[in-house]
This record gives C-alpha cells, sequence and structure tokens, in this order.
C-alpha cells in the first residue's frame, strides 16, 4: 500500500530577517499509511510546524520531495484540512458563515452550504450559536467551529498543529475525545502536531519524535492501544506507562538539548 | 458656555465705554452678532444667493470628492498591497505626491477645470486619496497571516482571499480613516470655494473676510461646524454596521 503522506529527504531553509539561512527541517523522512493517525512531537522550534506547511503546500521544500496521495504537492491540495495553533476563524463572519466558508469558496451555493454547515455546527455540539461571532464564544468554542470550518470539506488528508494547546485540560480531554470520534467516521489520515507526549500517545496510531532543530527523525513508535480509546481513561492503562516511558528517553535528550540552547541564547 | 459669555458680555462692554477696550467687536466679532448675521442669512440668504444653495454646494462637493477619493484610495490601497511588484514600482511617487502642500493643487485645478464644482471635488479628492490610501494600504498588510493561510487551505482564490479576508480585515483601518478623511473631504471643498467659486461657504468666508465683517466668517464657520458634526455622526454609524462583529469596548468583559 502506497503512503497517503510521504516526505522523502526534505530540507526547508528559511531566510532569517538578518539575511542568514535558518535550516528548520534537514532530511527528514516520514511517511503516514492512509487512515493512520500519526502524531508528531518534539521539543519547542524544533520545525514541527513547519513540516504540515510543507505538506499543505503552503510552503515548497527547499530539498526533497512532498508527496501527499501518490503525487508530488505543486500548490495548495483541495484534499487537505489544516486546524491551526493559533485562532484561525474569520471573526467577521458568524459562526454558521465561517464553517460554510469551504464550501462557498468551493463553488457550492449558499443555500446547501448553510445546510451542510448547520449539520457540522451540530456534530461539533455548537447548535444554537450559529449567529454568534467568534469573540462572543469561548475558547474551546472557537476551536469546535475551527474543526468543523476544516471537517466539512471533507479533507482525506488532515493536518493539526498543537491545536488544543491553548484550551484548558478539561476542556482539552474533550476535545480529544470528540477529534477521536469524528475522526472515526471519517477515517482520513492525520498529521497531528504537539508538544505534548501524552496526547500524541492517546490519540495517535503511531508517534514520530524530531529532534531538536534542525528537524529530522529521531524514532519512531508503533502506539498499540485498542481503539475506540477514551483519552481520559488510557492513560491509566500499563501499557500506555510503557510507551510513554520508552519515548520519553529518546524524547528528553532532544529536550534538553533544546533548552540549553534557548538559555544560551538568553545570558 | 463660559467663552461665549465672556465674549458677548467683553464685546458690549466695549460698545457702551469707548475707552474700556476689552475685546473689539470690529477685529472679534460677536456672538449675538454672529447669531443675528445667522438668522438674516435664514431669512433674506446671503449676498450669492440663498443660504440653503451654499450649503448644498460645499455639502456636494465635499461628499463627491470624499466618495471618489475613499473609493481610489481603497482601490489602489488594496492593489499595492496586495501585489508586491505593483507597491515598488508606485510607492516612491506616491510618496513625493504625498510630500507636496497638495492644497497648491487647488489654484490648478480652478484654472484647468474653472470656477465650478469640479475643480473643488478635485481638490476634496486629492486631499481624501491619500488619507485613505495609505490606510488602506497599511490594513492590507496587517492582515493576520494564520487567516490568509487558512482561506488558502479552505480553498480560496485570489479573489475570494481579498473579498473574504483581506477587505474584511482591512476595514476596521479603512473606516478609522474615514473620520479624519471627510475632514479633510470639507477642508477641499471650503478651500477650493475660497480661491474661487460661484456658491458654497468657502466663498461666503471669503466674501466676509474681504468686507471685514468677522461676524460672517465666524457664521459660516459655524455652519461648518454643524456640518462635520453630522457627518461625523453618519460616520460612526455606518462603521458600526459595517463592523458590528468586532468586540465593544464598552462591554463588560466576559469571564
Amino acid at each position: 500500500m502506497a503512503a497517503a503522506i510521504e516526505l522523502r529527504h526534505v530540507t526547508k531553509r528559511f531566510l532569517t530577517p538578518s539575511g542568514t539561512a535558518y535550516t528548520a527541517l534537514r532530511d527528514l523522512d516520514l511517511a503516514v499509511q492512509d487512515g493512520e493517525f500519526c502524531a508528531v512531537v518534539g521539543p519547542t522550534g524544533c520545525g514541527k510546524s513547519t513540516t504540515l506547511a510543507l505538506i499543505s503546500g503552503l510552503e515548497p521544500p527547499s530539498e526533497g520531495e512532498v508527496l501527499v496521495g501518490g503525487a508530488p504537492v505543486q500548490r495548495v491540495g483541495r484534499d487537505v484540512g489544516y486546524v491551526f495553533q493559533a485562532d484561525a476563524v474569520f471573526p467577521w463572519k458568524s459562526v454558521l458563515d465561517n464553517v460554510a466558508t469551504g464550501p462557498r469558496f468551493r463553488g457550492i451555493e449558499r443555500r446547501e452550504a448553510d445546510e451542510r454547515a448547520r449539520d457540522w455546527i451540530r456534530r461539533v455540539g455548537l447548535a444554537g450559536f450559529e449567529r454568534y461571532y467568534p469573540h462572543q464564544l469561548s475558547g474551546g468554542m472557537r476551536k469546535r467551529a475551527a474543526l468543523a470550518q476544516t471537517l466539512i470539506n471533507e479533507p482525506r488528508f488532515l493536518l493539526m498543529d498543537e491545536p488544543f494547546s491553548a484550551l484548558d485540560v478539561q476542556t482539552r480531554t474533550l476535545m480529544e475525545n470528540e477529534l477521536l470520534q469524528l475522526w472515526s467516521a471519517t477515517r482520513a489520515s492525520v498529521v497531528f502536531v504537539t508538544h505534548d507526549l501524552e496526547e500524541a500517545i492517546a490519540l495517535a496510531d503511531r508517534v514520530v519524535v524530531i529532534t531538536a532543530g534542525p528537524g529530522t527523525v529521531k524514532g519512531v513508535y508503533r502506539v498499540d492501544l485498542p481503539r475506540p480509546r477514551n483519552v481520559a481513561e488510557i492513560r491509566f492503562q500499563p501499557e500506555f506507562s510503557r510507551i510513554y516511558q520508552e519515548i520519553w528517553n529518546d524524547l528528553r535528550d532532544e529536550v534538553l538539548v533544546s533548552y540549553e540552547r534557548s538559555k544560551r541564547v538568553v545570558s | 458656555m463660559v467663552v461665549l459669555g465672556f465674549w458677548e458680555i467683553g464685546t458690549t462692554i466695549d460698545a457702551i465705554h469707548k475707552d474700556g477696550l476689552w475685546i473689539d467687536p470690529f477685529f472679534y466679532g460677536r456672538p449675538s452678532g454672529i447669531a443675528s448675521q445667522l438668522s438674516t442669512w435664514i431669512q433674506n440668504g446671503t449676498a450669492q444667493g440663498p443660504l440653503w444653495l451654499q450649503i448644498a454646494t460645499t455639502l456636494e462637493e465635499a461628499f463627491l470628492g470624499f466618495l471618489i477619493g475613499v473609493v481610489l484610495g481603497v482601490v489602489f490601497g488594496v492593489a499595492l498591497g496586495r501585489v508586491r511588484l505593483l507597491s515598488d514600482v508606485f510607492a516612491p511617487y506616491i510618496k513625493a505626491l504625498n510630500a507636496m502642500p497638495r492644497v497648491v493643487l487647488g489654484s490648478i485645478f480652478i484654472i484647468t477645470i474653472g470656477y465650478g464644482i469640479w475643480s473643488k471635488v478635485a481638490l476634496a479628492v486629492v486631499l481624501v486619496f491619500f488619507v485613505v490610501f495609505f490606510n488602506a494600504f497599511q490594513g492590507v498588510r496587517e492582515v493576520d497571516r494564520v487567516l490568509i493561510a487558512n482561506a488558502r487551505i479552505l480553498g480560496a482564490s485570489e479573489r475570494q482571499l481579498s473579498t473574504h479576508v483581506i477587505l474584511p480585515s482591512a476595514l476596521s483601518w479603512i473606516l478609522a480613516s474615514l473620520h479624519t478623511s471627510f475632514g479633510f473631504a470639507l477642508v477641499g471643498a471650503v478651500v477650493g470655494e475660497y480661491l474661487g467659486a460661484i456658491h458654497g461657504i468657502g466663498l461666503i468666508i471669503a466674501t466676509a473676510q474681504a468686507t471685514f465683517n468677522p461676524n460672517g466668517v465666524f457664521a459660516a464657520m459655524f455652519i461648518l461646524a454643524v456640518v462635520a458634526l453630522t457627518a461625523e455622526v453618519a460616520l460612526t454609524w455606518l462603521e458600526g454596521r459595517l463592523i458590528k462583529w468586532r468586540p465593544n469596548t464598552l462591554e463588560v468583559p466576559r469571564i
């Protein structure tokens, strides 16, 4: 079976404002199977978000190849969904208009787009808030709206960039469970970027650890916990702790490297 | 009120006691004189014709100049803000034009376009354009990059990106500039009339000045202030309608 998303020897450099090149990713290899939930974990600033920008087509790689659905990425793909870390819902659109944006952009007429948007708003538990503007909602509700906005396009490839990092712990657990539920209905291939190892293990089929920048793959770990999972309870299983320990041994070194570097920058 | 009272009493005392000059009404006018000047204008019309015609002329010039200037400013601002090449090519020219004191263009417009309303409209357009242009340009540059990325992922074409993301986002900047720019439109209209016109408040001021009639100048200023305030209220209302999505700063913060 061909991989749904594949990065081959990908290197990405950015030009810093001072004019020097900054290497965010170096010789990164990553393959995500069809319908697989893959979590990418790494210390701050290791190029996790850059990986997603490359897969989505927002940024071209400096070297190497990025394949999505078997074809090299040329532009922003139609089958790609992206949930951003920051608030990305449009503040000047109501919840209904926000969720209906994707279908409207894709040329579906207003009435049908609204109907589908209503359905998705209900699925993410925002029924009754269709006419609200984002600033009138809580952070968790805005995230739900963002999820509906992305999922309504029925992406085959779902990219998520620390989507729940700004939420409080309780809301976060709730949202993680809901994400798993919604995902199990779509079976999209997911790349879920996070710095939280617990979140990664609880959600994913596979966890990829990235080294401190320039990012490259340090290790890949299978998570053989049964589905459907309950994120709140899965943490207490002995298998969970075993995997956690195994991955943490690798991750710890990278976190320390990244921490030492940030100290050096400060001092 | 205190200033008005002091002004009135100062000028009155002066009128009774010729030696006790507080404020000379010959130079500074007098509130009651201004009021009677206003009522004369309203009842009998001005030297240039009925008062409403002067106000209507000035308003027409200011509004036309305002509308054209705003549309041009938004179009150019958004275009240059979106397309790097355009801004690189045109930015030096626009900066040079902006640095020029644009009021002097009024004389040229009157020579080329004539004494009618269009020379004043042209002056108002030039004054309004730059204010709106720079705000629209900046507004486009300040659009949240995450929102642009999100719109692209959701499938937006370049045009949809402009109408759904960039314009609404720049709108708060543009609307903020409208308050200042309507003032500039009025300045353009009045200065244009001052330089040479057939009707208008600027012409009334010029006539009053020529005949040493300070009450006339103040009365015309009063009319302009009322016009500007009315426009301000209308613009604030429009702003509220157009960006009702923005959190109301007066609202009690939600917990």
